[in-house]
């Protein structure tokens, strides 16, 4: 099937390949420097510490836990596996243990469910989310549920 | 003393090729059209032309345009990145190649058939890696979108409403139903359009977002001395910047302390910074507009009100024609045509020329901004 015809798969670069592979495994984890006495999180993932400057990192273990910070409900056009689930929700999650590192996903009804199985009106700004994980063509992506659905 | 390049270069030509949703020629023969139209307005000769600068995204690059028009040896060329933020850069390059002597005419253009064109998002194989990998996946595959998540939050935060985007999207279409060049000039907008509009990403919709446009607009820039020679009232850079916040990314950056404060405000600073004058000496602002929430994004980010008081700003016809701050008057890419915001470079300089559609009485100053959310520029223009 031509790429335009199924969702679009993470184009994984070199910073972000531990994400993938700790999502592969049910684990939502965020870069930390792994320096003593700096440990910042950050995200996007990147070579070295923008506090510290160290190169030294580890991926820390997230609870999974979040809200909603903002979400869109997009409308055509779009590419065409997208526009079949119109309107379909994109989410921000701002996460409970760093509210600074937004995830961008989607607010599912139950991990394997379409981007769409929320209705709109259900969305708000502040709800209380917890990580799932999908499957996307054999890569692990996160989704989201509602903690109180 | 450090040189400075404050009054040191101006404006002295515009040209543009027209605007359509389709136009017949390519983008490189329209963007020969638009430099020479702005070098004849300038009274210069191709010759003399001996330094370039445009975006990236530009297809054409120095080279064939050189070629082609008959420029002599060109001592600079530059390219700025970030699509639309680079707009108003490409004339801060040359002002700064000018003012140190690398070079003594400038030209900057863009020309770009995006009516026609595909559009740049539904190229799923040439994506910047943060996007490809954090954000398109889950659905967030256009600018619109980007901009789309900000705005909900904005409206959230600060209680902005859609009757505020849509006093930007009428403010920019009424001054392109008074500019016959305007891709909008005889199609007025009302409120119950806006509101009974199709969504493209809620909470935007169709009249948020920018025209799609086949067009081409150049400027000419030398430096003040030979400014009082030339044929036209000479425009002068007063102040211009560069903006890339600390920590940020891409198109928007959600991934900071505030994602609501974007690079208009980096840039802001520094433009103020180096200026004689400030916000509230602004007569008209070319405000880039992409999309409406920018524009009170950026009216913050600019210090023309405080933090969360954009919406309300543009109450009360604040940014039509006699109002607090008329924007955009030439159209915007809301209604003129999506150039990547070089018309509204182009528009600035008729404001302070006196020759603009849709003239402010004795318009002294000018802000232009380019793309907000993208690491962006902007310049101060003063007749």
């Amino acid at each position: 099937m031509p790429q335009s015809e199924t969702l679009l798969s993470p184009v994984v670069d070199e910073d972000g390949a531990p994400f993938w592979e700790y999502a592969s495994r049910g684990e939502l984890r965020i870069q930390a420097c792994a320096r003593p006495g700096c440990g910042e999180l950050r995200f996007p993932p990147r070579p070295c510490c923008p506090h510290c400057q160290s190169f030294d990192s580890e991926w820390r273990r997230m609870s999974g836990r979040g809200r909603i910070w903002s979400y869109v409900v997009p409308h055509p056009p779009l590419l065409p596996a997208y526009a079949k689930l119109v309107p379909y929700n994109a989410i921000l999650v701002e996460l409970a243990e760093a509210p600074r590192i937004r995830l961008a996903g989607n607010l599912v009804s139950a991990p394997d469910a379409p981007l769409n199985s929320v209705p709109p009106e259900r969305l708000r700004i502040g709800a209380k989310v917890q990580v799932v994980f999908a499957d996307l063509d054999g890569v692990a992506v996160p989704r989201w549920v509602l903690e109180r659905p | 003393m450090a040189a400075s390049l404050k009054d040191a270069t101006a404006i002295v030509g515009i040209g543009q090729t027209p605007f359509a949703k389709r136009l017949p020629e390519s983008e490189k023969t329209l963007a020969c059209r638009a430099v020479l139209a702005a070098l004849d307005d300038a009274g210069i000769a191709p010759s003399e032309v001996d330094a370039f600068a445009s975006y990236t995204m530009e297809e054409t690059d120095e080279v064939e345009i050189a070629k082609a028009i008959g420029a002599g040896d060109v001592t600079f060329f530059s390219k700025v990145g970030y699509g639309g933020g680079g707009s108003c850069a490409t004339v801060g390059h040359l002002a700064a190649a000018i003012a140190s002597g690398q070079a003594s005419v400038g030209v900057a253009w863009r020309s770009r058939k995006r009516g026609s064109g595909p559009r740049p998002w539904k190229n799923t194989a040439v994506q910047l890696p943060t996007p490809a990998q954090w954000t398109r996946p889950f659905g967030l595959l256009r600018p619109a979108d980007e901009i789309a998540m900000l705005a909900r939050r904005y409206m959230h935060e600060y209680g902005a409403t859609r009757d505020h985007l849509f006093n930007v999207a009428l403010a920019c279409r009424n001054r392109a139903n008074q500019n016959p060049a305007a891709i909008m000039y005889e199609r007025p907008l009302t409120r119950e359009m806006y509101m009974t509009s199709r969504w493209i990403s809620e909470p935007l919709c169709l009249f948020d977002n920018c025209l799609e446009t086949d067009g081409a607009l150049a400027c000419v820039i030398v430096s003040a001395e030979r400014a009082r020679d030339c044929r036209r009232t000479p425009v002068y850079v007063h102040s211009v910047a560069q903006g890339l916040p600390s920590q940020h990314h891409g198109m928007v950056n959600y991934w900071n302390d505030d994602p609501l404060s974007g690079p208009a405000w980096t840039a802001a600073r520094h433009l103020w910074k180096s200026a004689d004058f400030g916000p509230h000496d602004v007569d008209v602002a070319q405000i880039y507009d992409a999309f409406t929430p920018l524009i009170p994004l950026s009216l913050e980010g600019y210090g023309f009100c405080g933090r969360g008081e954009g919406g309300a700003f543009t109450e009360g016809g604040a940014l039509e024609i006699g109002g607090r701050l008329p924007i955009n008057t030439g159209g915007g890419g809301l209604s003129e045509a999506y150039v990547h915001g070089f018309n509204l470079i182009n528009e600035g300089v008729k404001q302070l020329r006196g020759t603009s559609t849709a003239q402010v009485p004795d318009a002294a100053t000018c802000l232009v901004t380019a793309g907000e959310g993208v690491p962006t520029s902007a310049l101060l223009l003063r007749s």
